[in-house]
């Protein structure tokens, strides 16, 4: 049987990587008691498998994994057990079982929204968020992809599906949030700090490393067609049990 | 948006920026937050501790001992302990740059607000990160300088068996086993606060309390041959001779039922079942061996249970068994069969100590690991006979060769081999054993294994050397060391007659730095003198000396040299056996003369048989425990 598990990682957590998140959640499964499937062998392995990656710093509230197991309780019951073994800052969402025809977790990833900040002293020093949303509605977002061979001129518009900025954020908060849905699919992954790196680049500025705080709000699939899309949270296509 | 959504952690808790943190190697170090870390009150704790281990956190977190002392300060309900690591060279600089104090991983806040800084002290080469993490603490270095601001600076773990090179920079050593005397301590210290004694005052009465020793309140005396004449207390009531504190019930005492799970791998990424104290064997160049006695076995019952609390507490994928020499614990068949059938139901792997190869050790090795893929190891220590019988290693050539036909008969076809080079009494006819040992392990795969059951047709024997370096409570105490010079040419030789063998197509051959060798004896058996040298090598920009990217021996050479220190004195030198030592002071269970009498007779090539066997009368017994009254 497969599960899909969504969860949040905030706070801290931003600083635990990709390969440390995958080897926290073996760990959690055992402590919870989930029964597991594992691969064969001697040093038999966990099935398991993650969405998409979140880079370092970055918080997200739609993580998901895809978990194989041999028997299930309900959905409420295994997130209950799972988030009893959380740390501060990881949270189990939800868990939904998966249609036998459902394409792996990764496989399936096709865009993601994300919610972004400039943190506090980073903003830049000038009327961004106007420019923000004149640079979007330019009919191409051009941006220089550095390859092994060469230089690449890349236009992202037809990957950003939506990009909008509010003066005060959804959560009160005193900055200003820019929210955007981009593709998130492994051909065509679009990273928020590569739009913004690119929008202040035609402002004459540069990005730090470390002026973003970025949120990955959710993970979506697409259930559409490629020409007509229609894009739902990962968790959507499973059914609670 | 419905989201389920918990802001449970204020993201600007941490001691380190977000842009400081992504310009860092492996931020997950400073972050604390990990499964089973504890976190307090702060207004309803009495004492703040901060738990250190002064070497980076992937190896500071693999350690069994802090694991142990966390447990049990947070079991006190007035106690919130906190850990604190060596902040990695990358960190280090930034923190300096910016002015950024140490910090406990738990509350993200400076070292410096808590009471007490208990740093493990686990091996020679971490001295200067001791300095390192006092520094970045805002502590002063010298314990001399510090007042009731700075927190009290502890040291305790296997180094203090000899404290006096780093008596200066700590306020009270803990001689020997941590879970006995905290508790009283820690209640002197609460005692002494609420009546407002000096610091002084308080490290008087601690003075006062079995196992603490409190440097500042001896003075040592010199002979003209630089020698020690005496070390005496300056006060009444401070005691000249202080016996190390030891947990005579291990079945019945503090141990993690909920170890700390990290989130980064660290070297010992697994669940950690220390089985036994102590080691009957009495190999005369270990140091645990003897400063640990009487071997003392944790109940087989407890063990179990434990492990499986243990295992379902952190989640871990492994567990494995902790001692000096497994395959002497009694009930290890029992414990062994009982893990093998609880893991294989949850999948978990057994990772197997060093045990003795014999039918029973392989046997179970064929059980839990893959074969083709595991090696075995052997520990000879030294390459013949008459060396193994002067450092009283009671295992023979013939036990080796059996072992290891047994081994290839069952499929294994690769073989460590663990050996010392300088061993007190060596000559080129020992290091010629090396070789012959080798080739013989190499010959008898070739006479046990047909030649169309040979995977890959052969055999891979790796042999590696270290050097010899002696230790504070070993009968080699008394012993000459050898020189860097002397130390690389029987390396060398080893080398060259390891290539002359038939079989050496199959034999690998490492050897170890010996600069830090040299080094390593000088901290061993140093005295208060060199405090000086280890102060001068930190601030010449010495740390992580352990990390040979990083060690730095020609700073070392110059801190000598600007000291006036001769390293001779403390490394090659043969001690008389009147010879007044700086750890002399400590009574560590085993007597002097008993190591004497082993010294002896190891100069007469003489071997003394285990504690089963027969007592030794090595003073041990005095604890009234353990193997000496099974």
């Amino acid at each position: 049987m497969k599960l899909r598990i969504k969860f949040a990682k905030t706070g801290v957590m931003r600083f635990v990587g990709h390969l440390d998140v995958m080897r926290y959640f073996q760990k959690a499964i055992r402590r919870a008691g989930i029964d597991i499937a594992y691969s064969g062998g001697f040093s038999p392995h966990q099935i398991m498998s993650f969405a998409a990656p979140l880079g370092l710093g970055l918080q997200s509230r739609g993580e998901y994994m895809d978990i194989e197991v041999n028997s299930y309780t309900s959905s409420e019951d295994m997130k209950q057990r799972l988030n009893q073994t959380m740390v501060p800052g990881m949270e189990v969402l939800s868990v939904t079982m998966l249609g036998d025809q459902e394409k792996n977790a990764m496989a399936s990833v096709a865009a993601a929204e994300y919610s972004v900040r400039f943190r506090k002293g980073c903003e830049p020093d000038f009327d961004w968020v106007s420019r923000l949303k004149l640079f979007y509605d330019k009919p191409s977002v051009m941006v220089t992809k550095q390859t092994k061979k060469s230089r690449l001129e890349v236009d992202l518009k037809p990957a950003i599906y939506s990009l909008s900025v509010s003066e005060s954020a959804s959560d009160g908060r005193d900055r200003a949030e820019i929210r955007m849905f981009v593709d998130a699919s492994s051909a065509g992954n679009v990273k928020p700090r590569m739009i913004l790196e690119a929008f202040l680049a035609e402002n004459g500025r540069t990005l730090d490393e470390a002026a973003l705080e970025i949120t990955r709000e959710d993970t979506y699939t697409n259930t559409g067609t490629a020409e007509q899309p229609v894009f739902v949270p990962l968790d959507a296509v499973g059914r609670a049990f | 948006m419905t989201k389920q959504y918990r802001e449970s952690v204020d993201m600007e808790k941490l001691a380190l920026s977000d842009e400081i943190l992504l310009k860092i190697e492996k931020p997950a170090r400073y972050i604390g937050n990990e499964v089973n870390s504890v976190t307090k009150e702060k207004s309803r704790v009495a004492i703040r501790i901060g738990m250190c281990f002064p070497d980076v956190y992937e190896i500071g977190m693999s350690h069994l001992g802090i694991q142990i002392l966390y447990d049990m300060f947070n079991s006190f309900e007035d106690v919130w302990c906190e850990r604190v690591y060596s902040p990695w060279v990358d960190l280090d600089r930034i923190m300096r740059q910016n002015h950024i104090p140490l910090f406990g991983l738990e509350s993200q806040e400076p070292v410096k607000r808590m009471d007490f800084l208990a740093i493990t002290i686990q091996y020679e080469m971490c001295y200067t990160n001791i300095l390192q993490v006092l520094d970045l603490s805002g502590i002063p270095l010298m314990a001399e300088e510090r007042t009731w601001e700075d927190p009290i600076v502890i040291g305790g773990g296997p180094c203090v068996y000899n404290p006096e090179p780093l008596a200066v920079f700590f306020d009270i050593f803990y001689i020997g086993e941590g879970e006995t005397r905290y508790r009283e301590l820690l209640d002197l210290y609460k005692a002494s606060r609420s009546r407002g004694d000096s610091r002084k005052e308080f490290l008087r009465k601690a003075a006062g309390l079995p196992g603490m020793y409190v440097p500042c309140f001896y003075e040592v005396s010199y002979r003209e041959d630089g020698t020690i004449l005496a070390m005496e207390p300056m006060e009444e009531g401070i005691p000249a001779k202080i016996t190390k504190e030891i947990e005579m019930n291990v079945s019945d005492t503090y141990y993690p039922r909920k170890p700390v799970v990290p989130f980064i791998k660290v070297t010992q990424d697994r669940v950690v079942l220390e089985i036994q104290r102590g080691c009957i064997r009495g190999c005369r160049f270990c140091q645990a061996g003897q400063v640990y006695r009487p071997v003392r076995e944790r109940d087989v019952e407890m063990l179990k249970e434990y492990a499986v609390s243990m295992l379902e507490n952190t989640g871990h994928e492994e567990i494995s068994l902790s001692s000096l020499s497994s395959s002497d614990y009694s009930r290890l068949p029992e414990l062994i069969g009982f893990l093998i059938e609880e893991c294989r139901k949850k999948k978990i792997n057994i990772s197997l100590p060093s045990l003795r190869i014999d039918a029973f050790s392989l046997d179970v090795m064929s059980k839990v690991q893959d074969v083709k893929k595991s090696s075995l190891t052997f520990a000879p220590e030294a390459g013949s006979q008459r060396l193994r019988n002067v450092i009283n290693k009671g295992l023979t050539e013939d036990v080796i060769l059996k072992g290891a036909a047994m081994a290839f008969q069952g499929g294994w076809t690769r073989v460590k081999l663990y050996f010392m080079l300088g061993l007190p009494g060596e000559t080129e006819e020992d290091i010629r054993g090396i070789a012959d040992l080798c080739n013989k392990i190499a010959a008898a795969f070739f006479e046990n294994v047909p030649k169309d059951k040979r995977v890959n047709g052969k055999v891979q024997i790796v042999a590696s050397t270290s050097f010899f370096v002696p230790k504070p409570f070993t009968p080699f105490q008394w012993s000459g060391m050898c020189t860097k010079e002397e130390f690389l040419d029987k390396a060398h030789l080893t080398r060259v007659r390891i290539r002359e063998q038939l079989n050496q197509k199959s034999i690998k051959y490492n050897w170890h730095e010996a600069d830090v060798s040299v080094l390593e004896g000088v901290l061993a058996r140093g005295d208060r003198k060199i405090s000086r040298v280890i102060l001068k090598a930190y601030e010449k920009g010495c740390i992580f000396d352990a990390w040979s990217e990083y060690f730095r021996n020609d700073l070392w050479m110059e801190a000598f040299e600007e000291c006036g220190i001769d390293i001779g004195f403390y490394t090659s030198r043969e001690r008389t056996p009147e010879e007044v030592f700086p750890w002399d002071f400590i009574d560590c269970g085993v007597t002097r003369e008993f190591l004497l009498r082993e010294w002896q007779k190891a100069v007469a090539e003489t071997g003394t048989p285990n504690c089963r066997v027969q007592c030794q009368g090595c003073g041990a017994n005095r604890f009234g425990g353990g193997v000496c009254f099974e």
